[in-house]
């Protein structure tokens, strides 16, 4: 079992062989994958030590105080934080050893092709066909909301490949190569003016057998992988007070005492109760997931949030009032990374409505939390054991 | 802006599991629901056999105060488990009122005789302040002259359980005073299992414990940082019970809590309470700690009151015509939870509060 105290000599070790202040930054990275000190719960060989999980904290800290390049990993959070479970779970040990070592050092950056724009919700409707021929897989079709398509080497993808079952016994999962002629990347302009997404348009896409992902046809029970580690990922968080959305308008509340009204005043102080506790229960499930005992209680942050970040940002618009008449920019542009809390209230507002939408609606989520948290009964399907040909689309 | 320097502790250990467990089989004894209604109407509304069980059996009276001082030497996160166990029964005891709020008064005024009484659950005590009043407001005071005191105060909660009285005087001090000394007479009150009642002094005897102001302050706080998880307990009922009830209740040929417009709310409601036990705990591990706690109470004294209602609320409408009826203890969890809006002061105040502390000021 590897403790604490061999993580420490161990990440002395790595600094003492590469010292981070003459060392490339790859070449520190990969030495640091190499050492098992990327992600220590992963295998051995694979970045990591079998360790628990919490102890990243140990060598990412000491790694810092040493000040060692990290990989950036907010550039690569659907490789890290989907693609990379996805692949440690189901992958076969050549796509282990192809795939994680690049992915971790951010060499290459993931995307996902899940959502279709007749599949959103009913992520298992999808129409994307994989079709066999010898040893390749031909795929058509098109995939909609895939955030970093145009900085992406590999995608992880879901295509129907046996229309003439019901939709979730249909579908399998590959890894698609991101410069095959047949992927067309176009951005999508989204209503804050710019485009953070893209559609991606899937011609005659030539896909190896050897990049399939798990059975033929067990593509819905791989994705559940990836879909829980998004939760997982949105969950695990360390907030301090005022750190989320509540932020911003607290300090022009502060330094701009003449927009000040009583009506504003209740609605920002009830927000920032809100928001402080939300904070508090986020932190409460980070202290169980620390203490092995994970709650139920991610399932609700992320509707906490959502509404939480509407409705601040939409009270610092009217906080702001001749100047929430403006906007900073309706510039289209294709930002490598998104900060809710970034850019003007403006765009807060607008890019906040698609908190309770992105990675499950919250009326979605409403329906997770009542009938696996609570119990309640399921809604009534009528697609269960329809073919998916069969469907009503 | 204020920061805090550390997380407060948000988890419960096991020693707390445990004490939950044998507070909720004791509870289950001597509160269930029928005997609760049925007392609260008769002459007796206070639960003593259930009081004398968790205090004399269990030693729970005594938490707050250190062991050199005759208590059991535990904090305020063992209490709010407790709180929270009471809340979930609605259980007429006046452990919040004699064990907390008394207690933490006598704390301040460092008066060990008395203290030693009241953590031996022994004797009740009950501060003479308006169950209303928040922290810091002023308080109503009765004359003082020649150690003898004259006046009226009302909305005393748990006062005709109480053998002691801590009434704050018009010279700044704080009295103990016995209460066969006074005339106790009970309002009718909203909430039937903490009942109000009218304090009247007419030349009792009193003895000066300490000043007023910091004993009565510090009280207030910890009974309105505790009181959300007692507002918890009430919610998480509330939620529990109904969630229960509309799995099995059958309408249209199917379970009531299968329609979608049902489940989005009972979800709704779930995330409600489980961000009111992280606020719950958050001011009770501030309280035991000192850091952070005037912020952390207010906090969770502004966003308890309003879920708490809702979760009864909620309940009552959603168990519909059987939740009208007396007979079910719905009614029971509602006024409480509606009084415990109130008490300690409201949201709104606490948010008041909150102006100041974290720097958002008024126009």
């Amino acid at each position: 079992m590897t403790d604490a105290a061999e993580l420490t000599r161990r990440t002395a070790e790595l600094l003492a062989a590469h010292p981070p202040a003459t060392t490339d930054r790859l070449d520190f990275l990969k030495a640091r994958f190499d050492a098992g000190l990327a992600w220590v719960h992963y295998p051995e060989g694979l970045g990591g030590l079998g360790a628990p999980r919490s102890l990243q904290v140990v060598v990412d800290a000491e790694l810092e105080a040493a000040g060692a390049p990290d990989n950036d990993s907010r550039r690569n959070g659907i490789g890290l934080g989907m693609a990379a479970p996805t692949i440690l779970k189901y992958g076969t040990e050549e796509q282990k050893q192809r795939y994680l070592r690049p992915l971790w050092i951010g060499e290459e950056v993931w995307c996902q092709l899940f959502s279709e724009p007749g599949a959103g919700s009913d992520l298992a409707a999808l129409g994307t066909r994989a079709v066999r021929e010898g040893d390749e897989w031909v795929v058509n079709g098109q995939k909609v909301w895939t955030s970093g398509a145009h900085n992406s080497r590999w995608a992880i993808l879901i295509a129907r490949t046996d229309p003439n079952v019901p939709k979730h016994a249909g579908i399998t999962y590959f890894i698609c190569d991101m410069t095959d002629p047949g992927v067309d990347v176009r951005p999508l302009r989204q209503v804050t003016g710019e485009a953070e997404f893209n559609e991606v348009f899937l011609t005659d896409v030539r896909i190896p057998d050897s990049r399939r992902l798990g059975a033929i046809g067990d593509g819905w029970r791989v994705a559940q992988t990836t879909l829980n580690n998004e939760r997982v990922a949105i969950g695990g968080m360390r907030l301090p007070r005022e750190g989320g959305m509540i932020g911003p308008v607290a300090k022009t509340w502060r330094e701009r005492p003449e927009l000040r009204t009583h009506d504003l005043h209740q609605r920002l102080l009830k927000l920032w109760v809100e928001s402080e506790v939300a904070r508090l229960t986020a932190e409460r499930l980070r202290q169980q997931l620390v203490a092995g005992q994970p709650g139920p209680e991610g399932a609700g942050m992320k509707l906490a949030f959502a509404r939480l970040n509407q409705e601040i940002s939409g009270l610092e618009v009217e906080l702001r009032g001749e100047e929430g008449l403006l906007y900073d920019d309706w510039t289209m542009r294709r930002p490598e990374l998104v900060d809710f809390t970034g850019r003007d209230a403006g765009y807060r507002y607008l890019r906040a409505k698609g908190n309770s939408i992105e990675g499950g609606t919250s009326e979605v989520l409403l329906n997770i939390v009542a009938e696996r948290v609570l119990g309640l009964p399921a809604e009534p399907r009528t697609d269960k054991d329809v073919a998916w040909k069969d469907l009503a689309r | 802006m204020t920061t805090q320097s550390t997380q407060p502790d948000l988890l419960y250990s096991e020693e707390e599991e445990a004490l939950r467990a044998a507070v909720r089989d004791l509870l289950s004894d001597h509160c269930d629901a029928p005997g609760v209604i049925a007392r609260t109407e008769s002459d007796a509304p206070h639960d003593l056999a259930a009081w004398k069980a968790l205090t004399e059996g269990m030693g729970l009276a005594g938490l707050l105060v250190p062991e050199k001082q005759g208590g059991q030497g535990g904090s305020h996160r063992e209490v709010a488990v407790i709180l929270e166990e009471l809340g979930r029964a609605v259980a007429p005891v006046p452990y919040l009122t004699s064990a907390v709020v008394a207690t933490e008064a006598l704390l301040a005024c460092g008066d060990e005789e008395l203290l030693g009484k009241l953590a031996s659950g022994r004797t009740i005590g009950a501060l003479a302040v308006g169950l209303h009043v928040a922290p810091g407001a002023a308080v109503q005071t009765v004359r003082v002259e020649d150690g003898r005191l004259y006046g009226e105060l009302t909305g005393i909660a748990d006062a005709v359980a109480a053998d002691v009285l801590l009434v704050p005087g018009d010279d700044g001090g704080l009295y103990a005073v016995e209460a066969a000394a006074v005339t106790l007479t009970p309002q009718v009150s909203f909430d039937l299992t903490r009942p109000l009642a009218t304090v009247t002094l007419d030349g009792a005897v009193g003895r000066r414990v300490g000043d007023a102001e910091p004993a009565v302050r510090r009280a207030l706080r910890a009974g309105a940082g505790l009181l959300a998880s007692e507002q918890f307990g009430v919610a998480e009922w509330a939620l529990t019970e109904t969630v229960r009830y509309l799995k099995e209740r059958k309408q249209f040929n199917r379970p009531v809590g299968g329609f979608q417009a049902i489940k989005h709310r009972l979800a709704q409601l779930w995330l409600e309470v489980v961000n009111l036990r992280a606020a719950a705990r958050g001011a009770a591990d501030a309280l035991a700690s000192g850091e952070d706690a005037d912020v952390l109470v207010a906090v969770a004294q502004a966003y308890a009151a309003p879920v708490a209602v809702h979760a009864a609320e909620e309940a009552l409408q959603l168990h519909a015509g059987i939740g009208m009826t007396w007979e079910h203890p719905i009614h029971l969890y509602l006024k409480r939870a509606k009084a415990d809006s109130i008490a300690f002061g409201t949201a709104g105040a606490h948010r008041g509060a909150l102006a100041e502390l974290v720097g958002l000021q008024a126009p």
